[in-house]
């Protein structure tokens, strides 16, 4: 086996130029590296001035997503050895706007997160001197693999109605809505809803599947919007079929 | 004013590159291609429903319209043309059928009934709705 | 220069910032607040946390007992007001989170659920499956964006605090995305930065925590308490360091030697029993454990691997169906990160530089000595944790505290509301500036490489500040931190863009460390006693006369740091001897 393995990794520096280039890297091949082992190795020792955001190296906090070989990953938790004889190219994820060589600009993400009301609504507030919210282990089952999300944003990058549709809330915000909509806990499904049926909510989406294949954490954001989907066309059909009692 | 007001070019920031997007994208990988062959089989759908409004013309006409319209459906070329939409009707429902449980959560005494089960009751479905279709059709 | 302006400003977005930025907004929704983060608040550390949250809510558990057991765990160094306000307001603090959505783990009857921790007596760890930390701050953050009042300046680097008569009133930053250097001013401001687990060469923390807030708090001045007190969680993965959590323990997991015995029955920690037993064997502290491993390392009786010794972490028995409960992410990690399955492997763990007990000194309300500086969580130490920090304390700490800080500076900002800062303010922030620009942006030559010193540092510190320590071996690693700063000087930067600079930020992070690490390792050199997680080969007994008390250390430009002592809070519990395994 090799002792080395190539890292073609895209470069921006807006100041010098006005398109992403890619330069090669030779790494040492380690059978415990991960990709982003690697790029500390260039960053630490050969280029100082590679950019790329990154901090748990545990898969937890979301911050190391980048395309691998075209396919939206998190470097932490990619190992050289899936990748050998290389080389392995790495670019900053996609359909997001870059600002240096390997990060992007997530402030839309930011932006569009708020507005599906991420966070539990009650019409009514339980004092805390009456304790918790009961909540039995089926309930916390029905929504818990969406609440694992952490942002990391691959979803995005590997959805292509979130590449030709800017505005689109996009997988992981919508699942997160669902989220909470599912949460037995919570009672904002329907101020959610007028947020995301609008037009560049759940509708936009066309069910490519994309953004769970490549969710390294099983939240199924497609699954999410579609049964959403199901939810919203329900809540229409009533209102239209039952103008006067729908809420 | 939070981060986000107060970068007020963000949509138009100068110095951000922003890859441009193909119109060939769905070449780009073959899970997209894949999904846009799945889109497309809709024209399959719609050619097996334009050919039984034919066939009902066709009946509605009486017995030479019949004839002529058997005629037309049992050429070579348009056996060819519905064995491939066949094709694409086939991929259409295995795909949906594969797509199901994610549309659909059921849940049986508390526990998530398993994909593969969901999927498993569409094949039998189909299986079953098939054989009474051509118990209809030989029991003639 | 931008010069942006808040009544409350919060630096670090984790879950003691966003507690505090929450308990602001709802107490006075007219004060501008703002939250300021080098990195998105859902990449804080807290993120990685893993075992669970303690509060009092069963009902044979008591406030008293859970003080008890933390005072004890702290072995009497922390400030026992201090604790009894913790255990007091952590179960409100914890329903609040649970009223805010936080996922906790529940019984069957659908009350949340508790289980045991190190060194507590009774359960009354809360936990959402192994993912508290991840739980706890993503349902923060999501609380945070409901609150209009809250504004985020995400991925803006603070370099220096700015501190005029006497006060703190703002800091200077740079917006990473464009290379902008701002000040923020403010009437208050509150250090929620974290810890510095990267000053050592094998830890659990991940590549942010880097005292940040510590040093800049020490360079104005305000001194750093308890430095010396590095906890060292006994089951990290080697090489990586990864977490691998308490609750492996107490939901049953076993510690075994190279022999495949359960090498803690040795260390006063009690007999082995096939269940877990509160308090004992491997619910021990986590002190105890850490220093069980290094003895065992001495005798020969661990095993060698590419990445340095280490023991089993044996879960096989708990069974495949319990482990999917109730530790799934362990199960991921060792699967991703080691490639075994815990279900039917034992897992290589080793004690990893995790928790830093010390840090900015506060009180209770988490107001440091200089006024308008507050701290709370990792940052701050308060101290509740003392010597040594039981598992499951801090994540509550953040809540507890976090909120406290934030009323406290809300009160302090509404109180100072006239006051402006004047010129000189504005004169600190250009030097910043120029300093920034002097010293590394435009900086040539030079001819250290970051990495390099900081690989030196970590080596160095671990060597000299592990886990047991002596006079001689810190006065050398004294001597190197002295000898690294000196060189830091010299650090040569690639990086000339400005725009997301991460050389720039590498560097500057390099600079708190130093600071940091001078800290911990002066004040460990002055402790000459063994207490909690500092223990000294040649001063092995625990001195109450003299040591009863919070070691302060200065910062002293030029020369060494300045020590002094401030004695314990004592109110209920007199010092005894920690007994476990009983």
């Amino acid at each position: 086996m090799a002792d080395t393995i190539t890292l073609a990794v895209a470069r921006y520096r807006p100041e010098e130029e006005s398109e992403p280039t890619f330069q090669d890297f030779d790494v040492p091949f380690r059978k415990d590296w991960a990709i982003l082992d690697a790029l500390n190795y260039v960053k630490d020792r050969v280029d100082g001035s590679l950019s790329f955001r990154w901090s748990c190296r545990m898969g937890v906090c979301g911050s190391c997503g980048m395309m691998v070989n075209g396919e939206p990953t998190l470097t932490c938790a990619a190992f050289l050895s899936s990748y050998v004889p290389g080389p392995i190219k790495v670019e900053p994820l996609r359909f997001f706007p870059i600002i240096r060589d390997l990060v992007v600009d997530i402030t839309q993400f930011m932006a569009k997160l708020k507005t599906v009301k991420p966070w539990l609504v009650r019409g009514e507030e339980k004092p805390l001197t009456e304790g918790e919210y009961l909540q039995t282990p089926e309930e916390l089952d029905s929504y818990k693999h969406h609440s694992m999300c952490i942002n990391c944003l691959l979803c995005y990058a590997a959805c292509p109605v979130v590449g030709l549709e800017p505005g689109f809330i996009g997988p992981a915000a919508i699942a997160l809505a669902q989220r909470y909509n599912l949460d037995s806990r919570d009672q904002g499904s329907a101020e959610r809803l007028s947020a995301l049926s609008g037009d560049e909510g759940m509708w936009q989406c066309t069910f490519v599947g994309e953004c769970t294949e490549v969710c390294p954490k099983d939240v199924d954001p497609a699954g999410a919007i579609q049964q959403y989907k199901l939810t919203g066309a329900t809540h229409w059909l009533k209102s239209v079929l039952l103008p006067w009692g729908a809420k | 004013m939070s981060h986000e007001e107060r970068v007020h070019y963000t949509l138009y920031h100068p110095k951000w590159y922003r890859r441009p997007v193909s119109v060939w994208w769905w070449l780009e990988r073959w899970p997209y291609t894949r999904f846009v062959l799945r889109e497309l089989t809709s024209i399959a759908v719609g050619f097996f429903a334009l050919l039984t409004l034919w066939q009902l013309r066709a009946l509605h006409g009486g017995e030479a319209a019949y004839q002529r319209f058997l005629t037309q459906v049992e050429s070579p070329a348009f056996i060819a043309l519905s064995v491939f939409f066949l094709g694409g009707i086939l991929f259409h429902a295995l795909t949906w059928f594969h797509l199901a449980p994610k549309a659909v959560v059921v849940r049986l005494a508390g526990r998530r009934v398993p994909d593969g089960l969901i999927v498993l009751s569409n094949y039998v479905g189909w299986i079953a709705v098939s054989a009474m279709v051509v118990w209809i059709l030989m029991s003639e | 220069m931008d010069v942006l302006s808040h009544d409350v400003l919060i630096v670090g977005g984790g879950g003691a910032g966003l507690r505090a930025a929450i308990a602001i907004a709802e107490s006075d929704p007219k004060l501008s607040l703002a939250v300021v983060s080098k990195v998105y608040p859902m990449r804080s550390h807290t993120v990685s946390a893993e075992g669970g949250a303690a509060a009092v809510i069963k009902s044979d558990d008591s406030l008293d007992a859970h003080a008890y057991d933390t005072i004890s765990g702290a072995d009497w160094l922390c400030d026992q007001d201090a604790v009894e306000v913790f255990v007091e307001e952590a179960p409100e603090e914890m329903l609040q989170l649970e009223h805010w959505g936080c996922p906790w783990s529940r019984l069957p009857d659908g009350k949340v659920a508790v289980r045991p921790f190190g060194g507590m007596k009774t359960e009354r760890t809360w936990f959402a499956a192994d993912k508290t930390g991840f739980h706890m701050l993503h349902t923060l953050f999501q609380t945070t964006l409901k609150y209009a009042p809250i504004q985020r300046y995400d991925e803006f680097f603070v370099t220096k605090l700015l501190v005029e008569e006497g006060r703190c009133q703002g800091v200077v930053a740079i917006e990473l995305g464009t290379g902008k250097i701002v000040t923020i001013l403010a009437k208050s401001i509150i250090l929620c930065t974290g810890g510095c687990g990267k000053v050592f060469a094998f830890t659990t923390n991940a590549n942010i925590k880097n005292g940040d807030g510590m040093a800049l708090a020490y360079r104005a001045g305000v001194p750093l308490k308890d430095m010396e007190f590095v906890q060292y969680h006994p089951t990290g993965l080697p090489f990586t360091g990864i977490l691998i959590t308490e609750a492996s323990r107490s939901e049953g997991g076993w510690l075994l030697n190279k022999d495949g015995y359960r090498y803690l029955q040795d260390y006063d920690l009690g007999t082995p029993q096939p269940h877990p037993v509160l308090r004992s064997m491997e619910l021990g502290p986590r002190d105890r454990l850490s220093q069980a491993f290094v003895k065992e390392q001495e005798k020969g009786r661990t095993l060698e691997g590419p990445y340095g010794n280490y023991v089993h972490l044996d879960i096989r028995h708990l069974g495949e169906k319990k482990i999917d409960k109730k530790l799934p992410f362990v199960r991921e990690l060792c699967r991703k990160y080691v490639g075994l399955d815990p279900v039917n492997e034992m897992i290589p763990v080793r004690p990893v530089a995790h928790y830093m007990m010390g840090g900015v000194h506060t009180d209770i309300h988490g107001a440091t000595p200089l006024p308008g500086l507050f701290a709370a969580g990792e940052v701050a130490c308060v101290s509740i944790n003392g010597a040594n920090r039981l598992g499951s304390n801090s994540l509550t700490e953040l809540l507890v505290f976090g909120a406290r800080a934030g009323k406290a500076a809300a009160g302090f900002a509404a109180e100072n509301r006239g006051k402006n800062a004047d010129a000189a303010v504005q004169a600190q922030a250009q030097d910043e500036e120029r300093r920034l620009h002097e010293e590394f942006l435009n900086k040539t030559g030079g001819k250290e490489r970051i990495a390099e010193l900081r690989d030196e540092m970590q080596k160095t510190m671990e060597e000299s500040a592990g886990i047991y320590r002596n006079g001689p071996d810190l006065g050398k690693g004294a001597e190197a931190m002295r000898g690294l700063q000196g060189r830091f000087q010299d650090v040569a930067l690639e990086d000339r863009s400005h725009t997301f600079n991460t050389e720039l930020t590498a560097a500057l992070e390099l600079s708190y460390m130093l600071d940091v690490a001078e800290a911990i390792v002066h004040s460990a050199k002055a402790r000459t006693e063994s207490r909690g997680s500092h223990q000294r080969t040649d001063h092995p007994e625990r001195d109450d006369e003299k040591f009863l008390s919070h070691t302060l250390v200065y910062q002293a430009p030029n020369d060494a740091p300045r020590i002094e002592y401030l004695p314990v809070t004592i109110t209920r519990w007199p010092p005894g001897k920690r007994v476990y395994g009983k």
